[in-house]
C-alpha cells in the first residue's frame, strides 16, 4: 500500500503544477439559473461556441421538463434557482490550518478505512503547500500515458485541447433530452474527466490511483467522457472511500462512455458522500446518469459499484450492446443505514446479435433505510441470440428497513434466454449469537456476514479498494445492530 | 493446593417472560470431569444451556453461577467463550456466504488474542485443521463450505464438535448433541468428544436419551425435573433411568 501512497502523494503535489483541475476562478456566481448564468460559465471557462450553443440547448429542453415522480425515494422539492451554479472551491481562510482543528470523528473513520496518514490533510481540506519533488512518480505516470497516447486529463482541459474526439462523443450516449437530470447536467455542467484509449491500446495502470485525492474537489455537476478505441482497454475508477462533505446538496453527474470495436471500458465507483445525520437530516443528494455504448462488435462495458454514503443515490449505471457480440456488466453493492434511501439498479438493452449481460446487485438495508432495485433487461427485434442473467439480492439488517426490488423484462426476440433470481435474507439474532458464542463480537459478526453476502461483487472490483470496500462496509454499518 | 471448580452453579432460579423455569438449579463441575444432565422435555435443560452461554431473553432472579471463581452471568456471550466456554448447539444456525474456515479462524484468533496467545496466520492454521480432521474422521471439504450451510443434521453435529476440536475449550457443553443422529453419526461424533477429554477441561453432556452415554461414558449422573436436579449418581444411574423411566424416579426420590 505503501506505493501507492508515495504516488497519491507526490499526484497530489503534481496536480497543482499542471492544474489538473482547472476551475480557479475568482468569483463564484450569485444563485439561480437562466441563460445568462449558463453564457457566463460558459465563457468563463472559454469554451467554444458549438459548447455554449449546446449548453443553451439543453438549457431550454430542460425548461420543457417536468420534474421526475416515479421513483421509489422521497425528498423535498428542490429549488433549481436557490442553487449557485458556479462556485469556486473553498478559499483558504476557512479551511482548516493542520490536522489539529479537523473534526477527530472524521479522523478516527480514515483512520478505520485504512487510509494512509499522509492522505488525511489532503482529504480533510487542509490547505496543502505545494513543494514537490523534482522527480515524482506522478510525472512518470503521466509520461508513460502520453506515450502510449493516452489522454487522461479534465474534462475542461479536454474541451480545449481534443475539441475534435469532445465534439464526436459528447452527447452520444446520453443525450440532453434523456432525462430531467441530465438535461440540467448538460447545461450547467462545471467539470469531470474525459479519458481516450488509442487503438490497440491496453492502459498501463488503473486510472483509480490517479484519482482518489482529486475526488476531494468533485463538483456538482460532473461530466466524464470515456472513449476505448478499437482494441483498446482500460479500468478507471471513480471516488473516494473517505466520507465526502459538500455544501452543495444536489449532484447530478452524467457519465459516458463509448467502447468501440473489441475494446473494453471497467467503471468502478465507490461513493461515500455524507449520508445525513442519524436523523436523515441533510445528506447529499446523488442523482447520476450513466452509460456505456458498446458500439463496436465483441466490446465490453463492465460497471462497478460500492454505494454507502448519499441521503438518497438515485442511478442506474446502463450498458446499450449495439455491436454484436458485445457484452454488458453490473456488479453491485448499495448499503443504507438510517435514513438513507437507494433507488439504484441497471438497463442492459440488447440490440446486436450474440449480445450478453451480467447484473449482480446486492442490496444490503439497515437502520430506517430504504434500498430499491430498479433493473429492466430489454431484448430488442434484432438482438438475436441474447442472454442474460441476473441475480438480485437484499439483505435486512434489523426491523424497520426496507428493501424493493422492481425488474422489468422486456423481449421481443425468441431468441433470447433471460434469467432472473432474486432472494431476501434476514442477518438473524441467531446467527449474531452463534458467532458471539464462537467469541466474536456482534460488529465483525455483521461485517463478517455482510462481507459473505457481497463477496460476488467486491471480488470484480480493483484490487486495492477490494480490501477498502470491505472495510467502508464495516464503517457505514456500525451501530446497525444492538 | 485445591483446585479451584471450573463451574459452579448455586441454587439457580431463573424463567422467562415471568415464567419459573430453574428452580434451584446447582451443580458443581472440576477439571477433568463429564457430567451428564439427563431429563424429559420442559425439565429446563436447554434452558440451562442457553443462560450458560448467554442467550438474551432469560432472567436470573435468584443464585449465582461460577466459571473459575469469577462471576459468569456477568459476562457477555462473546466474552464467556473468549474465556474458554464453548456451547455445541442442539440446532447449529447456517451462515451462508461465510466460509466455515474463515469463521473458524477468526474465533480461534479472537480467543487466542483474549488468552495473551500470537495470532495463527492462514497456513499455521490449515496445518492445525489438518490435523483435527484426521483425529475426528471427517471430510475435508466441510471446510470449503459455507457455516452449517447446506449441511445435513450429522454433518452439523460433527461441525459442532470439530469446532471444539479446534477450540480447545476448559469447559465444553454438548446440548443434545446425539439428537437426529443415527447409530453410526452417534458412534463417530462420540469418539470425536472422548478424544478430546483433557485433564485440565471438563464436559458437560446434556442428553435426553441413555443410549450416547453408552459412548460417551460420564464421571458423573445427574437428572433434572422440573427445573432443578432431583438425583445425581455415576454412570449406573443412567442405566437404572433407562429401565425404570423418569416417571419412577421421579416418584421415588
Amino acid at each position: 500500500m505503501s506505493t501507492a501512497t508515495d504516488t497519491i502523494e507526490s499526484l497530489v503535489k503534481q496536480e497543482y503544477k499542471y492544474g489538473f483541475v482547472t476551475d480557479v476562478e475568482s468569483e463564484s456566481t450569485p444563485p439561480g439559473l437562466s441563460e445568462e448564468t449558463i453564457r457566463h460559465i460558459s465563457a468563463k471557462k472559454k469554451e467554444p461556441t458549438w459548447l455554449t450553443d449546446w449548453r443553451i440547448k439543453a438549457f431550454r429542453y430542460w425548461q420543457t421538463m417536468t420534474e421526475p415522480t416515479w421513483q421509489f425515494v422521497k425528498y423535498p422539492k428542490i429549488d433549481f434557482q436557490d442553487i449557485s451554479y458556479f462556485s469556486q472551491p473553498k478559499p483558504p481562510a476557512n479551511a482548516p490550518k493542520s490536522l489539529d482543528e479537523v473534526d477527530p470523528k472524521l479522523l478516527e473513520t480514515y483512520e478505520k478505512l485504512g487510509i494512509p496518514l499522509r492522505e488525511h490533510a489532503k482529504l480533510a481540506g487542509v490547505a496543502v503547500d505545494a513543494i514537490f519533488d523534482s522527480v515524482s512518480v506522478g510525472t512518470t505516470y503521466r509520461e508513460d500515458l502520453a506515450k502510449k497516447g493516452i489522454i487522461f486529463c479534465s474534462f475542461s482541459e479536454a474541451v480545449q485541447e481534443h475539441p475534435d474526439l469532445v465534439k464526436k462523443y459528447l452527447g452520444s450516449v446520453v443525450p440532453y433530452t434523456d432525462n430531467y437530470y441530465a438535461a440540467l447536467n448538460s447545461a450547467v455542467f462545471t467539470d469531470g474527466s474525459f479519458c481516450y484509449i488509442p487503438k490497440g491500446v491496453r492502459c498501463p495502470m488503473e486510472l483509480s490511483t490517479y484519482f482518489r485525492i482529486n475526488a476531494a474537489k468533485s463538483g456538482q455537476f460532473e461530466r466524464t467522457l470515456i472513449v476505448a478505441d478499437d482494441g483498446a482497454s482500460v479500468s478507471y475508477l471513480e471516488g473516494c472511500t473517505a466520507p465526502m462533505r459538500d455544501e452543495n446538496q444536489l449532484h447530478a453527474a452524467v457519465v459516458e462512455l463509448v467502447a468501440l470495436e473489441s475494446s473494453e471500458i471497467k467503471y468502478s465507483t465507490v461513493q461515500n458522500w455524507y449520508p445525513g445525520d442519524e436523523n436523515g437530516k441533510g445528506g447529499i443528494y446523488n442523482f447520476v446518469t450513466k452509460r456505456g455504448l458498446c458500439k463496436g462488435r465483441n466490446s465490453r462495458i463492465t460497471w462497478t459499484q460500492v454505494e454507502t454514503g448519499s441521503a438518497i443515490t438515485w442511478k442506474y449505471p446502463s450498458c446499450i450492446l449495439l455491436g454484436d457480440g458485445s457484452k454488458g456488466e453490473f456488479y453491485s453493492v448499495a448499503v443504507v443505514n438510517n435514513y438513507q434511501q437507494a433507488d439504484t439498479g441497471t438497463k442492459m438493452i440488447h440490440i446486436g446479435k450474440n449480445t450478453k449481460s451480467t447484473i449482480v446487485s446486492k442490496g444490503i438495508s439497515a437502520g430506517h433505510g430504504q434500498n430499491s432495485y430498479r433493473g429492466l433487461v430489454e431484448i430488442r427485434k434484432s438482438a438475436e441470440n441474447a442472454r442474460n442473467f441476473s441475480q438480485c439480492d437484499s439483505m435486512l439488517i434489523g426491523a424497520k428497513c426496507g428493501a424493493h426490488t422492481f425488474p422489468y423484462i422486456e423481449v421481443k426476440n425468441t431468441s433470447s434466454r433471460v434469467e432472473h433470481e432474486a432472494s431476501t435474507s434476514k442477518i438473524g439474532e441467531d446467527q449474531i449469537f452463534y458467532c458471539n458464542s464462537r467469541g466474536l463480537e456482534t460488529q465483525d459478526a455483521v461485517n463478517m456476514i455482510v462481507n459473505g453476502f457481497c463477496k460476488e461483487v467486491f471480488k470484480e472490483l480493483p484490487m486495492e479498494f477490494a480490501v477498502e470496500a470491505q472495510k467502508l462496509l464495516g464503517v457505514s454499518l456500525e451501530g446497525s445492530v444492538g | 493446593m485445591s483446585k479451584q471448580p471450573i463451574l459452579e452453579i448455586e441454587n439457580l432460579h431463573a424463567g422467562v417472560e415471568n415464567k419459573q423455569i430453574l428452580k434451584g438449579f446447582s451443580l458443581t463441575i472440576n477439571a477433568g470431569e463429564v457430567h451428564a444432565l439427563m431429563g424429559l422435555n420442559g425439565s429446563g435443560k436447554s434452558t440451562l444451556a442457553a443462560i450458560l452461554a448467554g442467550r438474551d431473553g432469560y432472567e436470573v432472579t435468584q443464585g449465582s453461577v461460577k466459571y473459575y471463581g469469577k462471576d459468569l452471568l456477568e459476562l457477555d456471550p462473546e466474552e464467556r467463550a473468549r474465556e474458554g466456554l464453548f456451547l455445541a448447539f442442539q440446532y447449529p444456525v447456517e451462515i451462508p456466504g461465510v466460509n466455515s474456515t474463515y469463521f473458524l479462524k477468526a474465533s480461534l484468533n479472537e480467543i487466542r488474542k483474549h488468552q495473551g496467545l500470537p495470532e495463527l496466520d492462514a497456513i499455521d492454521f490449515l496445518t492445525l485443521v489438518k490435523e483435527k480432521m484426521k483425529l475426528l474422521e471427517l471430510n475435508e471439504d466441510l471446510l470449503k463450505r459455507s457455516v452449517n450451510s447446506g449441511f445435513s443434521g450429522g454433518e452439523k453435529k460433527r461441525a459442532e464438535i470439530f469446532q471444539m476440536a479446534v477450540l480447545e475449550p476448559k469447559l465444553a457443553i454438548l446440548d443434545e448433541t446425539d439428537s437426529g443422529l443415527d447409530i453410526d453419526a452417534l458412534k463417530t461424533v462420540s469418539t470425536g468428544v472422548n478424544k478430546l477429554r483433557r485433564p485440565d477441561s471438563a464436559q458437560l453432556v446434556i442428553t435426553h436419551y441413555q443410549r450416547l452415554l453408552n459412548y460417551i461414558v460420564p464421571d458423573f449422573v445427574h437428572v433434572m425435573a422440573d427445573g432443578r436436579i432431583i438425583k445425581s449418581g455415576d454412570k449406573s444411574l443412567a442405566l437404572e433411568l433407562e429401565s425404570k423411566g423418569y416417571d419412577w424416579l421421579i416418584k421415588h426420590t
